[in-house]
């Protein structure tokens, strides 16, 4: 940098700029902002046409199937898809993955809710680190050891829970177990929240540390005690990003492939009881028979994984929704 | 339901820091105090430990006394929470509940103590926002958020929350330092029906605004920056402001500070 500029006079106030000028104050004029330019608004563009070339593949690949079909394609409980004719359904799929999924949100939100209150609020600093450290750990650990340890460890030792479960909530029919072993998807439920956990307690514990300090000393200062201060300032403050949280860990949870495959004993039935072994997912069902699939059956498994897809956006949609909802009362404007 | 408050002896501590030192002091029912001196004297350390608010700091610790009437609010098992509960609090920024209507907000602190009858819940809301001098302008819409009130309107909320469980002492920290002129003005004339019902602490930066609301005024300054916060003398409003009897506050007042 040249420092004699900064002695320089003032110029004089500039005449109106020229389209010239205006041209050049966007910054599409110098060859750096130029080349920036070109190379930003090039990924956005690459970003669209990759995202429209794949929906337009599937969406392609997915009605040859879905034409070939004999089976109703929603409704049907069968998977031959490399038959001749091919026959084929997603109901057990579409069962087995919404079940599975709801199972880990209903274990793991309440209980990543409560570490990140516990991070945030209650333990001392110290402490509050080393138990993000370790939940920071948990999250790299890849999906396959998930899935092993599952399938080693976790099903052998289901065996007492799903004897308590049957002895006091059998008579639901839910929790009926027959004796088998623990490969259904209730335990793909509990080895899927372990899985989301991490997520769903960092994003929540970055929105709880957020909470306004001077909404928690209002309810402090009305004599409200630690528990009403959450519930009164904190809870409301984070509750449209726990649900972001909890959406981002259904995700991860609607698409689970490697654990599932692992631990799961799958067959196209729909069990009444979520203990009895048996059932499916969609990104299970699509590993599991994508190598020995034929041409129309890979087209098949396209479709399911369509459908996967449109489930996940509307997953999506309905938590923006209720998210929206409660805007004017957000903590936004606090 | 106003009660004296009589400090002896109050030391506050951040961590090891010594924030304000050996302070004591008695404070009338039904009056107004105000709190001025220098930024970083004390005053709004010494007016949260009065509802035992400095402790929920981190490392913030306090020694010495502060009965309320005859009792101690730091003795020994004194709750906290119950402390809070009977000495409400106003702070800088309005901070009304961003969560809750206008209505549940005048509502928290019943609602906290358990003790309210459905029925009259909606009775003791409007009394408190008459009291506030705000019933007129939210009659309409309590069932709006109270953060779309402009911020005088929502620091009136904030006093009719802290008066609806019908405290004993009212502290208030700088109310008005965010506000305009005229939601000042509001504020202030508030502050003079208040003290009909309530004791009243106030720390103000604003010394026309001490001389106008107080009965007494308090002043507190440092000897330096990082040594602790005295109090210098405490004496009848009009007097601080005419002759005081120490020369500090003689030049605080005048502007010859430091």
């Amino acid at each position: 940098m040249d420092i004699s500029t900064q002695d320089a006079p003032v110029p004089p106030p500039a005449p109106a700029p020229s389209l010239e000028q205006k041209r050049a104050s966007r910054g599409a004029t110098r060859p750096g902002d130029r080349v920036f330019l070109g190379l930003s608004r090039g990924s956005g563009i690459l970003l669209l046409v990759i995202m429209a070339a794949i929906a337009g593949f599937l969406t392609y690949r997915a009605a040859l199937a879905i034409s070939e079909d004999e089976a109703n394609f929603l409704t049907s409980f069968e998977w031959d898809a490399n038959g001749t004719p091919p026959k084929f359904g997603i109901a057990v799929l579409a069962y087995g993955t919404v079940i599975s999924s709801v199972i880990a949100m209903v274990i793991a939100v309440p209980i990543s809710v409560g570490i990140a209150l516990f991070i945030t609020h209650y333990a001392p600093r110290r402490l509050g680190g080393v138990i993000s450290y370790v939940i920071d750990l948990l999250a790299a650990v890849p999906s396959i050891v998930y899935g092993l340890w599952g399938a080693l460890v976790l099903v052998p030792h289901l065996n007492g829970l799903y004897g308590w479960l049957d002895d006091y909530l059998g008579w639901t029919g839910v929790f009926e177990w027959q004796g088998g072993a623990a490969r259904s998807l209730f335990t793909v439920g509990i080895l899927l929240a372990i899985m989301i956990l991490p997520i769903v307690t960092n994003v929540s514990r970055e929105v709880f540390r957020q909470s306004p300090q001077m909404i928690e000393e209002a309810a402090l200062a009305l004599g409200a005690t630690r528990w009403e201060v959450i519930r009164m300032s904190v809870l409301p403050f984070g509750r449209s990003g726990v649900i972001s949280a909890s959406m981002l860990g259904l995700g991860r949870a609607l698409g689970e492939t490697m654990a599932v495959a692992t631990v799961l004993s799958p067959s196209f039935l729909i069990n009444a009881s979520l203990l009895d072994p048996g059932g499916g997912t969609f990104a299970q069902n699509i590993a599991s028979k994508f190598g020995e699939a034929t041409p129309v059956g890979r087209d098949a498994l396209i479709a399911s994984g369509l459908v996967l897809f449109v489930i996940t956006l509307l997953v999506n949609g309905a938590a923006r929704a209720i998210i929206a909802r409660r805007k004017e009362y957000s903590g936004a404007n606090a | 339901m106003a009660k004296r408050i009589d400090v002896s002896g109050l030391t506050a501590y951040y961590g090891s820091h010594k924030a304000i030192d050996d302070i004591s002091m008695t404070v009338e029912p039904r009056s107004v105090t105000a709190f001025i001196g220098p930024s970083g004297c004390g005053k709004s350390t010494f007016l949260r430990t009065l509802n035992r608010m400095h402790e929920v700091t981190t490392g913030g610790r306090v020694e010495g006394k502060v009965l309320l009437d005859d009792e101690d609010l730091y003795g020994q098992g004194v709750d906290p929470v119950a402390v809070r509960r009977t000495i409400g609090m106003v702070f800088q920024r309005p901070n009304p509940f961003p969560t809750m209507s206008i209505f549940d907000n005048v509502a928290a602190g019943l609602k906290l103590n358990g003790s309210y009858k459905k029925s009259e819940l909606g009775d003791v809301v409007e009394k408190s926002l008459k009291g506030a001098n705000l019933w007129n302008e939210v009659k309409d819409r309590l069932n709006k958020p109270g953060s779309g009130l402009s911020g005088g309107q929502q620091q009136r909320l904030c006093i009719a929350r802290a008066i609806a469980v019908e405290p004993q002492v009212l502290l208030m920290d700088e109310p008005c330092s965010a506000l305009d002129p005229i939601s000042t003005l509001a504020i202030e004339d508030l502050i003079g029906e208040l003290k009909e019902r309530f004791t009243i602490v106030i720390v103000t930066h604003n010394m026309q605004q001490a001389a106008r609301v107080s009965d007494r005024t308090a002043f507190f300054n440092l000897s330096a920056v990082g040594q602790p916060g005295r109090l210098i003398e405490i004496d009848d409003t009009e007097r601080i402001f005419s002759n005081p009897s120490v020369q500090a506050t003689e030049d605080y007042i005048s502007g010859r500070f430091g």
